[in-house]
């Protein structure tokens, strides 16, 4: 017998509770609120607890969660609500972020310009600008953040697309297995031998995308046959475990045995392989971005910047303006820096592979050594 | 069936899948170069009729743009069995010239850097793992995660810059511009060997050094995971040489479950050259793929497509094929019942 919390039901259960000592409700009887917060703790307090113990997680999501707060803010403003620059005026910041544009209306020193700023600034120079500006006056740290929202959303696009395409493929295939499996593996072993960045600039090139959830999934399009292909193994070997034959036998059907018994095992490989496609994405899209495959009207992309480097200042030339590409490439590195640690520190939580058997000796040895010299003193 | 037969199928589907994928994809492409191409052979010869130099030029190319699907696939794919790549105007150069000469060098940079990449990485994993905790452990896993974050062509632009161009040491003898010294023709010669090197020496440097990271992570884990398996300890009381213990029980298991980032590396790296190849100036077929997008030289691209999936291919199959060789317990085809 489930209680429902409606409004009724929770007055009763409130009554109940408190008059009854033998009302079973609330002891046995799972409210649907008291199984959404166990949900809740099982699923993100307890899995968010652990990774914070690590300090490969906790620095992970120390910088992620900075380009995701500096990604809002930038997103804010650029829809008009001037939240950041509010905050920055407060603190008394020279810099505040304004849309990065090349500077015209400047004196004859090339300064007090109506948009933009003196050309060709080295970074750490002036705060007003902290990372320099470009030979156009273009604020350069403007620049990072404004490409920040767009570049956060092709990640999360990106990565979610391979993840599940690889996830329906790669369980779908393997808990099949027989003639399902064979035209599966065989799509994903024709989408591991396509070039990727060959095959995702021909895509760019006829559909000319400029949305950044498009631009994330075309660029992961091939992307999520290798983890297909690893998520196959793991579910080959998992259906044969007693449990799943267990629901087997009971008569479940696979829409449900696949995602009470055989997902829950896979999280560990799909969250850390979400943040590999993630990092891909980001190679990618600054990859096309910098050699101008993918179409802009403004700074849309750090490869933008990078692109500009390179092509119209020669910053690759013996003498060009070196700043000018390595400072975007500065987040670039940054970003997937926060990602890696994260799926490090994951896949130590996960992966008992390397929670070694001589390192758990170890432990147990401390443990055991601690106990006895624990109990003496108590007694 | 025979397992060969049955992998050789495989191959041979994947190829021909592949090559009609693609060639369904370049036919989409906006811009129509032999139009353009057209256009210009009259404006320099007005006397010719237009019809006459345009058939003249699809017939060179193998694809008409302007022919039905079927049509065009059946004509391309005929061409293409009797060992003909067709034609290309970007390169104004029959492409399987073209294909001869680039092919090689982008392989040969690719096989550089595969080697580079497991040597150092399976090396590095292995004695990480067995140091486990100590410091040399922990500054090379930190220090494998920053250079797993930088993408690869920003380690080439950050090697041209501080390694190439600074007039230094290593100016002379890594060049960051071109696939051969000036003046140095191919053969058998000491100064073509040596040149050829260096100049592949810095693109894959760039891969090796943004991919050796995760791989060397991998490696340490497996290997810790086999040291602390039982056969190991027991392998350890029967008295048997460390040496062999080290190779034969647990380098090759903690090897296995790398050979799929492998097969994985090849087919990016091939990818990659895109990008690298465009910074470097080193004209494989990278360089040549961004050139036949830029202006929609569809014979070129498809010519390209094909060499990377070949090699894709042929790779994948010879690590298929020793596999094997590696993991004998390696089931094949036999999956087990369906449910």
């Amino acid at each position: 017998m489930k209680v429902k919390p409606t409004e009724e039901d929770t007055a009763d259960d409130v009554r109940t509770d408190g008059g009854q000592m033998f009302d079973d409700a609330e002891s046995t009887d799972v409210g649907a609120v008291q199984e959404y917060k166990e949900v809740l703790y099982e699923g993100l307090v307890a899995p968010a607890k652990i990774a914070w113990s690590d300090w490969r997680t906790k620095t992970g999501i120390i910088i992620l969660g900075a380009f995701v707060l500096i990604a809002i803010l930038s997103d804010l403003h650029q829809n008009g609500y001037t939240i950041l620059n509010d905050f920055l005026g407060i603190v008394g910041s020279p810099w505040e972020l304004t849309k990065p544009s090349s500077a015209f209306g400047c004196d004859a020193n090339g300064n007090n310009c109506v948009a933009g700023y003196e050309r060709s600034r080295q970074p750490f120079e002036n705060w007003q600008t902290p990372l320099g500006t470009d030979p156009e006056g273009r604020d350069i740290f403007a620049g990072i953040v404004w490409a920040t929202p767009r570049m956060l959303r092709m990640v999360l696009a990106g990565g979610v697309f391979s993840i599940a395409v690889a996830t329906i493929v790669g369980t779908v295939a393997g808990y099949k297995g027989g003639v399902v499996n064979t035209v599966l593996m065989t799509l994903t072993d024709v989408a591991m031998s396509i070039p990727g960045l060959p095959l995702v600039i021909v895509i760019v090139a006829i559909l000319d995308p400029t949305n950044p959830y498009l631009i994330g999934v075309v660029v992961t399009i091939n992307v999520w046959a290798g983890l297909a292909r690893t998520i196959q193994a793991q579910v080959l070997s998992l259906r044969e475990q007693s449990y799943v034959e267990a629901s087997r036998t009971m008569g479940i059907g696979t829409p449900s045995i696949i995602q009470k018994d055989i997902l829950p095992n896979l999280m560990p490989y799909i969250m850390v392989n979400f943040v590999y496609s993630a990092r891909r994405v980001i190679y990618d899209t600054v990859g096309l971005y910098f050699l101008g495959f993918l179409s802009y009207s403004t700074i849309a992309n750090w490869g933008v910047m990078m692109n500009w480097a390179y092509a119209n200042q020669g910053a690759l030339a013996p003498s060009g303006p070196r700043y000018l590409i390595i400072v975007p490439m500065a987040p670039i590195v940054l970003l997937s820096f926060g990602l890696i640690l994260l799926s490090q520190g994951t896949d130590r939580l996960f992966n008992p592979r390397v929670r070694t058997r001589h390192e758990g000796d170890t432990v147990e040895d401390h443990e055991m050594d601690d106990d006895d010299s624990v109990q003496p003193a108590m007694a | 069936m025979n397992w060969y037969v049955k992998r050789t199928g495989q191959a041979l589907f994947t190829l021909w899948a592949v090559a009609s994928l693609a060639f369904f994809l370049t036919r989409q492409m906006p811009g129509d170069q032999v139009a353009t191409y057209v256009d210009q052979v009259i404006q320099n010869n007005p006397e010719q009729d237009p019809e006459l130099v345009r058939s003249n030029i699809v017939e060179q190319l193998m694809i008409d743009p302007n022919a039905p699907f079927h049509e065009a696939y059946i004509a391309y794919f005929g061409e293409l069995l009797s060992g003909n790549l067709g034609w290309s105007i970007e390169a104004q150069k029959n492409l399987n010239t073209l294909m001869a000469e680039t092919v090689p060098w982008t392989l040969f940079v690719m096989a550089l850097a595969t080697f580079g990449l497991f040597g150092i990485s399976l090396a590095l994993g292995a004695i990480m793992a067995y140091k486990e905790g100590s410091l040399f452990d922990l500054s090379n896993t930190l220090l494998g995660m920053v250079t797993t974050s930088i993408p690869y062509y920003v380690a080439g632009i950050l090697l041209i810059i501080y390694i190439g161009y600074p007039e230094g040491v290593f100016t002379q003898y890594f060049p960051v511009r071109y696939k051969l010294p000036d003046g140095v023709d191919p053969g058998f010669t000491l100064a073509f060997i040596s040149g050829a090197i260096r100049h592949a020496t810095l693109p894959a440097l760039s891969y090796v050094i943004t991919a050796y990271g995760l791989l060397a992570l991998s490696m340490r884990g497996n290997s810790i995971q086999v040291l602390g398996e039982d056969y190991v300890r027991v392998a350890q009381l029967r008295g048997l040489p460390d040496r062999r213990i080290a190779l034969r029980y647990v380098g090759r298991n903690a090897v296995l479950p790398l050979y799929t980032s492998l097969l994985l590396s090849i087919g990016f790296m091939l990818g990659a050259s895109v990008i690298l190849e465009q910074i470097f100036v080193y004209q494989g077929v990278g360089y040549w793929m961004d050139r036949a997008v830029q202006y929609t030289d569809i014979p070129l691209m498809m010519a390209i497509f094909l060499m990377i999936t070949v090699s894709v291919v042929i790779a994948t199959y010879i690590a298929d094929l020793t596999y094997g060789y590696l993991d004998p317990r390696i089931k094949s085809g036999d999956e087990g019942e369906a449910y």
